[in-house]
């Protein structure tokens, strides 16, 4: 019962602030609604039991990526209109085409969770040698989810050297 | 109900008054060491030794006139304060004072992570400090302090790592509890990490010599410049609260918690009857006083040697700490 209540509030308040992110006047605003956001995702995941993706959730995007985005904010001026939102053909079509593939994926997601066998999850879990939320997913990650998992670190690796390159075009 | 509501309410509005109030006599003892370190007497006519100093310097900030500068943004600019303080104080509820359950709020199995997401949220504070003044300098000390909370962060995450490996646990408990195991302090297991921890310490809490974000000589102030009153007081909270964080922190994470000192060697079992808080606040205090030592001791760091030294130094050795440990862990 306390579970449910707290997740419908939560939800209430991460639609509520998404909402907000993109009406905000104020581009600052704006950040901190995505913090507030980000936050309020976290405490879900406490609810779900998830605690180590709450704080990692907390740790790189609230502590970490909003950091950066509100430098980036904080050092452009965007007090004038940029000169390619002032197209409004153009805005609506890419506004349209994006909205429309987040729809179709958000869709193929929940048809994919009602299709879902309920009991896959538990049954992974508890299959793991190991206790402890920490544990089980470091477990997971080196067993299971092996190959997703580098090939994650392989991008997060080109990312890296893209990043670099790009910032020493110079030399 | 009563365990699960009124203790740990009573628990956390005991910490929290604790806390502010060894904040504010921090602020004396840090003026009496930098005195004594520097031949003058320091705070004198307050009290017997000045040290009701340490009441008479609240009372006067909250009397003085709260000043919004006409062009701030209100709302930010009221929140920033609220926001470098908050997280200090949220991380004392994973801190294990002693081993007994009545010495700690909470003991969750991701302790260290939750310290080092929350500390990185009181980085809010200080930009939106800078930014709501709408005022030029604390805008640039700011970014200052924010470049470099965001550096030495990255290095001490990374240096924390190596010591999870070693304790192969998240829990503030647990590694203290893994210290009395291996009979070891972690600082003598990990050396190199202890240094990092603590240069990164003292970055992250602004103290000297990393004080860069409020280097009077060029910011007039630092972030915090527009502020006056009780809202600057809470920065200066936030600023001693987190000192005794970092304390604490290392404390437990290098300095063996509550543990009393060499706790292998039986020789010394008959320290056993001091309670183990003891030694936890005695360690700490010692933290403090190195902190205070320093900022005494050492001139301020130009900002490229600050970024080259975050970067270019403590990175690389924090890595390479990590892979070794690693290598230390599977082989030997």
């Amino acid at each position: 019962m306390a579970e449910t209540i707290a997740f419908y509030t939560l939800s209430v308040l991460i639609l509520g602030l998404a909402v907000l992110v993109v009406t905000a006047k104020n581009t600052v605003h704006s950040v901190l609604f995505l913090v507030m956001n980000f936050l309020c995702v976290a405490v879900l995941y406490i609810v779900l039991e998830a605690e180590f993706l709450a704080v990692i959730q907390v740790l790189v995007y609230a502590g970490g990526i909003v950091v950066l985005y509100l430098f980036v904010v904080m050092l452009v001026n965007l007090k004038r209109a940029p000169e390619a939102h002032q197209d409004p053909r153009r805005l609506s079509f890419i506004g349209l085409a994006l909205a429309g593939a987040v729809l179709f994926e958000l869709a193929g997601i929940v048809v994919y969770s009602f299709n879902r066998d309920g009991a896959t999850a538990p049954v992974l879990a508890a299959a793991t040698p190991v206790e402890g939320d920490v544990q089980e997913l470091g477990w997971l990650l080196y067993t299971d989810y092996l190959i997703p998992f580098e090939v994650a670190s392989v991008l997060l690796l080109v990312a890296m050297v893209g990043a670099i390159v790009l910032a020493r075009r110079e030399t | 109900m009563y365990d699960s509501i009124v203790v740990p309410l009573v628990k956390i509005a005991i910490l929290l008054n604790a806390v502010l109030v060894s904040v504010t006599f921090m602020t004396l003892f840090e003026r009496k060491v930098i005195a004594w370190a520097q031949s003058r007497l320091g705070p004198m006519r307050v009290g017997p030794y000045g040290i009701l100093q340490a009441l008479a310097d609240p009372i006067k900030l909250i009397l003085k006139e709260d000043i919004t500068p006409a062009r701030a943004d209100r709302f930010m600019f009221t929140l920033a304060p609220i926001l470098s303080l908050v997280p200090a104080l949220v991380v004392f509820a994973v801190v294990p004072f002693g081993g007994d359950e009545l010495f700690y709020i909470a003991d969750i199995n991701v302790g260290l992570l939750f310290v080092i997401s929350v500390t990185s949220i009181g980085v809010y504070g200080i930009i939106l400090a800078g930014w709501a003044s709408n005022s030029k300098y604390p805008l640039l000390a700011s970014l200052r302090a924010s470049a470099q909370l965001i550096s030495y962060e990255i290095a001490v995450t990374m240096t924390l790592v190596s010591v999870i490996l070693t304790a192969g646990t998240l829990s503030m408990v647990g590694i203290v509890e893994a210290q009395q195991e291996a009979g070891l302090w972690f600082g003598f297991v990990q050396p190199v990490a202890f240094v990092i921890v603590l240069i990164g310490g003292l970055a992250e809490t602004n103290r000297a010599p990393f004080d860069l974000p409020e280097a009077e000589q060029e910011l007039t102030g630092g972030f915090h410049t527009e502020y006056s009153g009780m809202r600057f007081a809470l920065f200066f909270l936030a600023e001693y609260a987190n000192m005794i964080v970092i304390s604490a922190v290392v404390v437990v994470l290098f300095w063996g918690g509550w543990l009393r000192p060499f706790p292998s060697v039986d020789a010394l079992a008959f320290l056993d009857f001091v309670p183990d808080w003891t030694w936890f606040f005695g360690k700490m205090f010692v933290f403090l006083f190195l902190f205070t030592w320093i900022r005494a001791t050492l001139p301020r760091y130009r900002y490229d040697q600050l970024m080259r030294i975050g970067w270019k130094v403590l990175i690389p050795i924090a890595i390479a700490n990590i892979v070794l440990t690693g290598i230390v862990k599977v082989w030997l």
